[in-house]
């Protein structure tokens, strides 16, 4: 079989452009022949019947209305963190700290409802509350991108530290804030006044947010592909040498582009705070901001696949709470699975760009998908 | 010549990158004892070809043989074991090593490593073949044609014996030329054979014994040297006949337009870049700078377009009725909103000039999406220009939505200058403006740049070939360390005198 004289069994042959369906479709397959390695793996590994465990998943994310509602306040609010990096993606600045920047957002809010409740109008206090919220996450996004403009420092590792500062920060400001004395959280802000509360729109208190981040998303794919600030921090991110050959003022794009990532980030915080969870903790953010980082670059950075990304991501986490708890398997097996779904996913992109042709039957293409 | 049999036989070989063929059912044989010149223009496969032979890509179809017998090239290292070595314009090499620890780096021995015995080997090839280099000289202190030779005496210690030179004396001076074609006769004189990939007529004229010509991914043909001559060659490559002469029209009315007086540039690590450059460029009239790659060309260009610190000296932009403006300390946006409308051909294209991953309305956006009150872009306007420069220019490219990384290098290089003349400069900046194109785009350039000329333009033409700049400049200013070495008209200059003059200061006159 292995004679000298044969070419490698497979080699890889880059494609031309593929028509859009057909890219579709071999998204659609791994999606598939994903659920087909999950369904091996769970029963397997569990001895549970796989249809059972992802109607589960599916009953655990969209089954009632009160779940749904969740999932789309998850959705919500992972979809606006992706938003704020996107900016920043598209001009090749690595922003990792998403996670802080909304935790700044979360504080100035909360600090505002705590310390202005009683000084002014509950509508001004709320007008207030997200100013605040927008200018903390914009500064604690500015700092580092002052920083890359002045002295290119690296990005990642500045964005990434200043998560921490940001975790600490909140981390004393609930032991100065703890309601009662000792009991080391703030408890719920101004529960009986309700005063710095987002009002519900027709009783639901999530529906605010997702209009919000559904209006942030539509202005964002605007800002992004047709407006000159758009068009600049693409071109800063392709070749700061062609920005500055074009007269392209690339440290006063840098700042700007993360002053705008951080405000949504701010605004993320805000929603959190005074929208919903009307309290701030170290783990607010939950992760979101790194979580964004994979729904931003599995979305190609294009704000509209985002909704779709960020709603997987999300439904993957609920569906995987709901395995956990109703099987009695521990969340870890669920994460198993998400990164099987994930693998496939991001996978199946080398298919898109890549095909592999095999020795004896090279003329005829294999469009293997997995 | 007694007869011969092929050493390297490729029979039908095809290779495809997705829809485009860039190899298709490609013959071609190469002897030993020999030096074979590959020809075509760009985009025709001839690197496609050699890299199947060098191993970095498996053909799609087709057989090759070594010596008679059909072998699998998979990978660099079986190409090496077959004794194929290819030397890419691209060195690859680590700067902060020696020349003997690159050449041996990858390589598998036995036992404790011997660098002795390795820089001895070395400078034993480098005897045999008429090398000057140091084996224990450190990458970042080589010339470009040390850091060449380097490359090719690695593949020679690895003992290969056919080897393949891509494009090698794009980046060499004449006097490097000559020395690297002594080498190569050397090698070919002792029995091995020799692929050198090239656009330069007269050079393979002068070193080669064989050529083989390829257009659009097929074989044309392939003749002895001595049997043809270059005009037959270039319409084998082209397909058509083609003129060979470039034109060069008297200048027109020419006024003093920029004006350099003592320029003197540092680089950030301190070094001097230029060293009180002075002279003047004419509206109407191509002035050629000539010079070794990274003589101050670069920064020369960058200083005038506003995009280089300097450090002491002034740049005059001098209008038509006579005022006098200081371009120095101002970017190009300042520059532009004087009113003096500076274009400029860069030399990294897709790195400076272009954004390779936008398309080439995008790309013409680049120059003019300023323009107007609106936070949006005006994106007809662009993709008007898109349209009558691929039109104009005859770019080929699947539409004006392609992404210019996808397109050859010519058609690159029309997209840039299209967009660089379109907003009617006064002054127009080219460095390296036909750097790896064909005859073809290339005399379509030379054409632009006359043009622009013609209409009064004050051209500053930065270029490495010396016989294009003796035939397209109107004077030629030749750039030695970062010196002026002197202005000669470009009408009767001698390419000897204007290459010592590259070489050392005021040339021939130093020496006397």
């Amino acid at each position: 079989m292995n004679n000298a004289k044969q070419g490698p069994l497979v080699h890889i042959v880059k494609r031309g452009a593929l028509p859009r369906w057909k890219a579709w479709g071999i998204r659609l397959i791994a999606i598939v022949a994903a659920l087909i390695v999950c369904a091996v793996v769970t029963m397997v590994v569990t001895g549970e019947d796989p249809i059972q465990v992802y109607a589960t998943m599916i009953d655990g994310a969209f089954g009632t209305t009160r779940k749904a509602w969740n999932l789309a306040q998850s959705t919500a609010m992972l979809l606006g963190v992706s938003l704020a990096v996107t900016p920043a993606f598209r001009m090749r600045f690595w922003n990792i700290g998403g996670e802080g920047q909304v935790l700044a957002g979360c504080l100035a809010a909360a600090a505002c409802m705590i310390c202005l409740a009683d000084k002014m109008s509950n509508g001004l206090l709320i007008a207030v509350t997200a100013a605040a919220s927008i200018a903390a996450g914009a500064v604690w996004a500015g700092i580092p991108a002052f920083f890359k403009a002045k002295w290119n420092t690296n990005e990642t590792l500045f964005t990434l530290m200043m998560n921490y500062v940001a975790t600490q920060l909140v981390a004393f400001f609930v032991i100065v804030w703890e309601v009662p004395k000792g009991a080391g959280k703030i408890g719920i802000i101004n529960q009986a006044t309700q005063l710095g509360w987002l009002p519900p729109i027709g009783g639901n208190k999530y529906l605010l947010n997702v209009i919000v981040i559904l209006v942030l998303t539509v202005g964002l794919y605007v800002y992004l592909n047709y407006s000159k600030h758009g068009y600049e921090l693409s071109v800063v991110g392709e070749s700061e040498r062609t920005a500055r050959y074009v007269g392209i003022k690339v440290d006063r794009v840098i700042i700007r582009t993360m002053l705008l990532s951080g405000a949504i980030c701010g605004v993320v915080g805000f929603l959190l705070v005074s929208g919903t969870d009307h309290t701030v903790t170290t783990t607010i953010a939950g992760g979101r901001g790194f979580t964004a980082v994979m729904v931003s670059w599995l979305a190609k950075f294009n704000p509209i696949f985002m909704v779709l990304t960020s709603l997987l991501l999300a439904f993957l986490d609920k569906g995987a709470g709901a395995i956990s708890t109703n099987f009695g398997l521990n969340h870890s097996f669920a994460d198993i699975l998400s990164g099987i779904i994930l693998f496939f996913i991001i996978g199946c992109e080398f298919f898109i760009s890549y095909k592999l042709s095999f020795r004896k039957s090279a003329k005829k293409e294999a469009d293997t998908n997995v | 010549m007694e007869k011969k049999t092929a050493a390297v036989k490729m029979r039908n070989i095809t290779k495809a990158f997705g829809p485009v063929l860039a190899n298709d059912k490609v013959w071609l044989d190469i002897y030993r004892g020999e030096i074979l010149a590959l020809l075509g223009e760009n985009g025709s496969g001839k690197t496609t070809l050699m890299n199947m032979l060098s191993g970095i890509y498996f053909p799609d179809e087709g057989e090759i043989t070594i010596d008679g017998k059909e072998v699998v090239i998979r990978s660099p290292k079986d190409a090496l074991n077959l004794g194929i070595g290819m030397i890419h314009q691209h060195f690859k090499l680590v700067d902060v090593l020696t020349a003997t620890e690159n050449i041996i780096l990858g390589l598998e021995g036995k036992g404790r490593l011997d660098l002795k015995a390795a820089s001895a080997k070395i400078r034993e090839i480098c005897d045999k073949y008429g090398f000057d280099v140091d084996p224990d000289m450190k990458i970042y202190e080589m010339s470009v044609s040390q850091k060449q030779t380097v490359e090719i005496v690695k593949v020679l210690y690895r003992g290969a014996d056919i080897l393949i030179l891509d494009e090698p004396t794009a980046v060499l001076t004449p006097q490097e030329t000559d020395k690297l074609f002594a080498v190569l006769r050397n090698m070919r004189d002792a029995g091995k054979a020799i692929v050198i990939i090239t656009h330069k007529m007269h050079e393979v004229e002068e070193l080669s014994d064989r050529v083989a010509v390829l257009r659009h991914g097929q074989f044309i043909g392939d003749m002895l040297t001595k049997d043809t001559n270059a005009q037959e060659m270039t319409n084998m490559m082209i397909g058509r006949p083609v003129e060979l002469n470039i034109e060069r029209p008297e200048p027109v009315d020419p006024k003093p337009r920029i004006e350099v007086k003592d320029l003197t540039v540092r680089s950030i690590d301190g070094v001097i870049k230029l060293d009180n450059v002075s002279f003047t460029a004419n509206s109407g009239e191509i002035l050629g700078i000539a010079g070794i790659s990274g003589c101050g060309q670069k920064e020369l260009l960058e200083a005038i377009a506003g995009l280089q610190p300097t450090e002491s000296g002034s740049i005059s932009y001098i209008t038509d009725s006579g005022e006098r403006e200081e371009l120095l300390g101002k970017d190009p946006l300042a520059i532009a909103d004087m009113g003096v409308t500076l274009s400029f051909v860069p030399e990294d294209r897709l790195g400076m000039g272009l954004v390779g991953n936008m398309d080439l309305s995008d790309n013409m956006m680049l120059r003019s999406f300023r323009r107007g009150r609106s936070l949006l872009t005006d994106r007809k306007g662009p993709r008007k220009l898109a349209q009558t420069v691929v039109d104009e220019l005859d770019v080929s490219t699947p539409s004006i939505s392609t992404p210019v990384r996808k397109l050859s290098g010519g058609n690159v290089q029309k997209v840039l200058v299209g967009r660089e003349i379109a907003s009617a400069p006064t002054v127009l900046l080219t460095a390296y403006a036909v750097r790896g194109l064909d005859i073809n785009s290339s005399y379509t350039i030379y054409d632009l740049i006359n043009r622009q000329k013609k209409s009064g333009v004050a051209v500053i033409y930065v270029g490495e070939d010396l016989d294009v700049l003796l035939e397209l400049c109107d004077r030629i200013l030749v750039l030695c360390g970062g010196k002026v070495s002197g202005i000669v008209p470009g009408r009767g200059a001698k390419k000897r005198d204007v290459g010592m003059m590259m070489t050392k200061l005021g040339g021939n006159k130093a020496d006397e």
